[in-house]
C-alpha cells in the first residue's frame, strides 16, 4: 500500500486549507487532526452512528465514509464553522432546554444533521423528522428530547 | 475506463461509497486502487426516453426516489426510495452502485427483479445489456466481468393500469430490511392481468414469488386468496437464517408481507 501523499486544497469553514492528505484518509480524519476541528466525532466509522455529519456542498453527509481528496471542489461546514456563524444558536439552546444531551459525544453529529433537515424543510411534519433524525445514534437520552428540542425550533421558526 | 479495465484485478469503482468505505474501514475488502467516478458529472442523469426509465451511474438514491416519473413507476420509486438508509446515505449512494453492491436485502435490487429492468454494462469491448433476472448471480455478486462498470439502468415506465404496493419489516428506521416484498398488478376490467411479486432478504438474490403471481391472474382479489398466495409465497422460499432473523422467521414475514404488499397494491385497505 503506498503511503505517498497528495496535495489537496480544502475549503473548511470558509477558510482555505492546503494541506498533504494520503488518499486513504477520510474527511473525518482530515478535518480533526489535520484542522484541528474535533468538533466532528468518529464513533463507528462505518456509517452507522452520524456522529462523524458535516456538510459537504449544504448536503449532510458521513465524513467517515467520503475520502478528503473527494472534497477538493466542495464547499465543508463542520460544527464549529455552524456555530460561529449563529446558524444554530436556536438549536444549540433548544437542546440544551429540552435535555438534548448527556454525555455529548453524539450531538454535533445530530446538529448538523438538524441544520440541514429544517434548511431542506423548514415546516418538515412530525413523522418525517423523526424518520430523518432516525439517522444517527444517541447512547444516552433515548432520543425523545434531541427529537423535541428540533421540533420547537421549527416551530418557531415555521410560525414566523 | 481504461484504468479500470488495466488495473481489473485490483482496482474498484468508487461510487457512493456507502457501503465499499465501511468495507473498507472494516478491512472486509481491501482493493489496492480506487476508481473515483464522482467527478463524472454526465453519468448523474434521471430520465425518460420513450418508454423507458434511465439511470445513470452516479445517480445518487435520492434522485431516483424524487424523480417524479410519469405513472405507477413514480409513486413506487418514492415509495421503495424512503426504504433505503437514511438521508445522509440518499444524498450519496447511488442506484447504480447499490445493484452492483448486490445485497440480498437491498430495495432496489429487489425493485430491478420485480419491474423487469436491465443493466447497462460496460468494458472496453463495448456495451452489453444484461437482464435482471441474469445479473444477480448470488450474495454481492453479480454476473459483470472484471473491469466492466455498469453505465445505467434501465426501468421500463408502467403504464397506468399497474398498482403497486410494498410491504417491509426492518428492525429500525433506515435498517436494511429483514424481509421486503414488492408487489406489481396489471389490472383489466377489475381483474388482475399479470402479477410480480419481488422479495428481498429470503434468498442470496432477489426472487420473484412466481407461484403465487400464478394464483392471481385472472382474479379479482379478496382476503382469502391473498392468505393463499402469503402462503405459495412462504412455500417457495428457502431463506438463510442469520442474526437479524432465523430461517423461520423470515418465511413467516413472507406469508404476512405478500399479502400485505398485494393489499396496498389492489386497494383492499
Ligand atoms: C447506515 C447505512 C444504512 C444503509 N441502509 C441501506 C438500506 O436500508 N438499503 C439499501 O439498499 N442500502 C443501504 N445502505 C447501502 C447504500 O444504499 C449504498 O449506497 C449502496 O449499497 C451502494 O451504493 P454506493 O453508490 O454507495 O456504492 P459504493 O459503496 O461506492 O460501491 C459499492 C460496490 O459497488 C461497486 N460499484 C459501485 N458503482 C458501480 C458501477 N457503476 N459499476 C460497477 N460497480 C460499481 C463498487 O466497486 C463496490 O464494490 C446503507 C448504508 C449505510 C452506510
Ligand atoms: S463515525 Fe461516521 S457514521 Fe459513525
Ligand atoms: S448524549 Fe451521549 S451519545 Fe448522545
Amino acid at each position: 500500500m503506498s503511503r505517498a501523499t497528495v496535495p489537496v486544497t480544502l475549503e473548511v469553514n470558509g477558510e482555505t486549507w492546503d494541506l498533504e492528505v494520503e488518499p486513504r484518509w477520510s474527511l473525518a480524519e482530515v478535518v480533526r487532526s489535520r484542522c484541528g476541528l474535533t468538533g466532528t466525532h468518529l464513533g463507528c466509522e462505518q456509517g452507522i452512528c452520524g456522529s462523524c455529519t458535516v456538510l459537504v456542498d449544504g448536503d449532510p453527509v458521513r465524513s467517515c465514509l467520503i475520502y478528503a481528496v473527494q472534497c477538493r471542489d466542495s464547499r465543508i461546514t463542520t460544527i464549529e464553522g455552524l456555530a460561529a456563524g449563529g446558524d444554530i444558536a436556536d438549536l444549540m439552546e433548544a437542546f440544551s432546554i429540552h435535555h438534548g444531551l448527556q454525555c455529548g459525544f453524539c450531538t454535533p453529529g445530530f446538529l448538523v444533521l438538524a441544520s440541514a433537515v429544517l434548511e431542506r424543510d423548514p415546516s418538515i411534519s412530525d413523522g418525517d423528522l423523526e424518520e430523518a433524525l432516525s439517522s444517527n445514534l444517541c447512547r444516552c437520552t433515548g432520543y425523545y428530547s434531541i427529537i423535541k428540542a428540533v421540533r420547537s425550533v421549527r416551530d418557531q421558526t415555521s410560525a414566523c | 475506463m481504461r484504468i479500470l479495465a488495466e488495473n481489473a484485478d485490483r482496482a474498484k469503482i468508487l461510487a457512493g461509497g456507502q457501503s465499499l468505505v465501511p468495507m473498507q474501514n472494516l478491512r472486509l475488502a481491501r482493493p489496492e486502487m480506487l476508481v473515483d467516478i464522482n467527478g463524472i458529472d454526465s453519468a448523474s442523469f434521471v430520465m425518460v426516453d420513450s418508454d423507458v426509465l434511465r439511470i445513470g451511474a452516479l445517480a445518487r438514491h435520492i434522485q431516483v426516489e424524487e424523480a417524479r416519473v410519469p405513472g405507477p413507476l413514480g409513486g413506487l420509486l418514492e415509495e421503495v426510495g424512503r426504504q433505503v438508509g437514511h438521508l445522509p446515505i440518499r444524498l450519496r449512494g447511488t442506484f447504480c452502485g447499490s445493484l452492483a453492491h448486490a445485497d440480498p436485502a437491498a430495495e432496489w435490487c429487489a425493485l430491478l427483479a420485480t419491474a423487469k429492468g436491465n443493466v447497462v454494462a460496460r468494458g472496453l469491448g463495448g456495451d452489453r445489456v444484461i437482464a435482471a433476472d441474469d445479473f444477480f448471480d448470488t450474495a454481492f455478486t453479480t454476473s459483470l466481468a472484471l473491469g466492466e462498470m455498469v453505465v445505467e439502468a434501465r426501468l421500463p415506465v408502467l403504464s397506468e393500469d399497474w398498482r403497486f404496493g410494498t410491504a417491509f419489516l426492518s428492525r429500525r428506521a433506515g435498517d436494511f430490511a429483514v424481509v421486503l416484498v414488492i408487489a406489481l398488478i396489471r389490472v383489466v376490467e377489475e381483474k388482475v392481468a399479470e402479477a410480480r411479486i419481488g422479495l428481498g432478504g429470503v434468498s442470496d438474490r432477489p426472487v420473484r414469488a412466481r407461484s403465487a403471481e400464478a394464483m392471481l391472474v385472472g382474479e379479482r382479489l379478496n382476503r382469502e386468496l391473498l392468505e393463499h398466495a402469503g402462503r405459495a409465497a412462504a412455500d417457495g422460499v428457502e431463506p438463510l437464517g442469520d442474526l437479524h432473523g432465523t430461517a423461520e422467521f423470515r418465511r413467516h414475514l413472507v406469508k404476512v408481507l405478500v399479502p400485505r404488499a398485494l393489499s396496498n397494491a389492489w386497494g383492499l385497505g
